[in-house]
């Protein structure tokens, strides 16, 4: 394989601050200070890219309504977000009475920390990676699914019946929802044998496991974005928070930054959901390459890796986004037979026809190894 | 068949969700129905039936319509409108009002437009310059006769349209 000339990868750079800190610290020392600069780095991304996903989701709201969004503060409205952050910074947080205190306060922090530690571990671009589990996957499932704890004990601990509504439908949602999730992520885990993110987006270098898998890879695409969708309580499966009955369902009584931390949490999990398909079906931050057109593959390596992790995902989102405002709310019941009667069961056949699909070796990249090979 | 029905809804549903996302895609392209107010100032269109501030039209010679008569103040559900006239000697000996002072003010009235309808001489009317707000409310009360200004006399026979365009925020300082 040949080795491509990569301009704007920060591989580079990252390389000299390791030899930096390596050089002038013991390595005790150097991996805290790594520890604590990729920590910080991590953090601002998260808050950058949720104030970028807010601005990006009103404006695209606006347009599919006909309107024109926020354009008063900056060019097209662009710093708008940023001043919503500092107003909600300065706003005052209200005690609730008869709440109980401790649950009501560690709420917020079990749903921004799960956000935080799944985001952690997405794979933004070449060595662009915090974490890189052999089980990255699984990790994946396991800590995104915390945040359920902190939606279930701000709904109990609100002492409100609309606040405990919206808890429990939500934590119905999420675990009915999380089995399709797990289980489309498995079909691709089958299918590119490897758990470990790195691996599955170097499997998938000249062929996307959405197309490597054809007919099952798509059926499992399409069901992890719906239950991904329902997982972030966005688009037709808001009903936690639907405002029309339930005010504004688990966060009702809360204001200030405690607000902020689940309002931030919600755009990050949507940005989660669409980095982890954009991995694990899309290629991750892997650049399209065509076997065989070096040139082709060249010019496509001059976009860097990162630029194009956040493209895909951008697709996604604003996949996402257009499924938001097209369809209506659901109904409870219509929500969980959704899930148990139809994307359940589909599920789990799908997984089998994988199974058999690659024993048989009938994938792409087996049935055209001169194509799409490794 | 219950199996066939469990395949068919799944395409059916499939179906009507990719039709509902068609509107919604070509939504996306309609043109934007937002006015963004203060730049648009000039291309803004206010309907002409809009109410927002009574004028008295004068004419080129400063000669309003208006005869002093009072039906308007009379009229005026929430007492806005102040008439006050004072009673002259014409040449042929015979006396008549004039007009001192028609006042209006903007704080207080609900823009009913009796005193339009009721005017028997078509003096005043409703513009429709909407930008009405000040920072002090005594700035609300409005003269609406100018300065100097004086009856039109009769002989022109015709009374000026009311369609004229009246020299507008003069009055304000009075």
């Amino acid at each position: 394989m040949l080795i491509y000339s990569q301009p704007l990868e920060l591989t580079k750079l990252l390389a000299a601050i390791n030899n930096f800190l390596q050089g002038n610290l013991s390595p005790g020392w150097a991996n805290l200070v790594k520890g604590i600069l990729v920590g910080i780095l991590i953090l601002a991304a998260y808050a950058l890219i949720a104030l970028a996903l807010i601005y990006i989701e009103r404006k695209v709201a606006a347009f599919f309504q006909a309107r024109l969004g926020p354009n008063r503060l900056g060019k097209y409205g662009v710093i708008q977000s940023l001043a919503d952050m500092i107003k909600i910074l300065i706003k005052e947080v209200i005690h609730i009475n008869k709440a109980d205190k401790l649950l009501f306060y560690a709420a917020p922090f079990f749903v921004i920390v799960a956000s935080v530690l799944a985001f952690g571990a997405l794979p933004f671009g070449m060595n662009l990676h915090a974490l890189d589990f052999n089980i990255g996957v699984f990790y994946l499932l396991a800590v995104s699914s915390l945040g359920i704890i902190g939606i279930l004990l701000a709904g109990w601990s609100s002492n409100n019946k609309y606040s405990m509504i919206g808890a429990m439908r939500s934590g119905a949602q999420f675990i009915s929802y999380e089995l399709s999730a797990g289980f489309s992520l498995m079909t691709i885990v089958v299918l590119s044998g490897s758990m470990q993110f790195s691996e599955i987006i170097e499997g998938q270098r000249y062929c996307w496991n959405l197309f490597n898998g054809h007919l099952p890879a798509m059926i499992a695409f399409v069901i992890y974005l719906i239950s991904g969708h329902a997982e972030t309580n966005r688009g037709p499966f808001d009903l936690p928070e639907a405002e029309s009955e339930l005010t504004a369902g688990y966060h009702t009584e809360y204001s200030g930054l405690q607000f902020g931390f689940f309002y931030l949490s919600e755009y990050l999990n949507m940005f989660i959901v669409a980095a982890v398909a954009t991995t694990v079906f899309l290629g991750g931050w892997m650049p399209i390459q065509i076997k065989g057109w070096e040139t082709f593959n060249q010019a496509m390596w001059y976009i860097p890796s990162w630029a194009w992790f956040f493209g895909k995902a951008g697709l996604l989102m604003f996949f996402s986004l257009w499924v938001r405002w097209s369809f209506p709310r659901l109904r409870i019941d219509l929500l969980l037979n959704l899930e148990w009667k139809y994307l359940l069961p589909i599920n789990l056949v799908n997984l089998l026809v994988m199974v058999v699909i690659v024993l048989s070796e009938f994938t792409l990249t087996d049935l055209f190894p001169a194509l799409f090979g490794k | 068949m219950k199996f066939t029905k469990y395949i068919g809804g799944i395409f059916t549903a499939l179906r009507s969700l990719a039709g509902g996302m068609i509107v919604t895609w070509k939504e996306l392209f309609t043109p934007k129905v937002t006015m963004e107010y203060p730049e648009n100032r000039k291309t803004l269109v206010i309907s002409d039936r809009w109410r927002s501030e009574l004028i008295m039209p004068h004419d080129e010679n400063n000669e309003h319509a208006c005869t002093a008569c009072g039906i308007c103040m009379i009229n005026c559900p929430n007492g806005t409108i102040q008439v006050t006239s004072s009673s002259i000697d014409t040449e042929d000996g015979k006396k008549k009002k004039i007009l001192d002072k028609h006042l209006w003010d903007y704080g207080s009235c609900t823009f009913c437009n009796l005193c339009v309808i009721t005017c028997p001489s078509d003096a005043i009317i409703f513009n429709n310059d909407f930008e009405g707000a000040v920072f002090d409310r005594s700035k609300l009360l409005h003269r609406l006769n100018h300065e100097g200004s004086k009856l039109r006399e009769k002989k022109k026979e015709s009374p000026a349209p009311a369609t004229e365009a009246p020299a507008k925020k003069e009055n304000r300082e009075a």
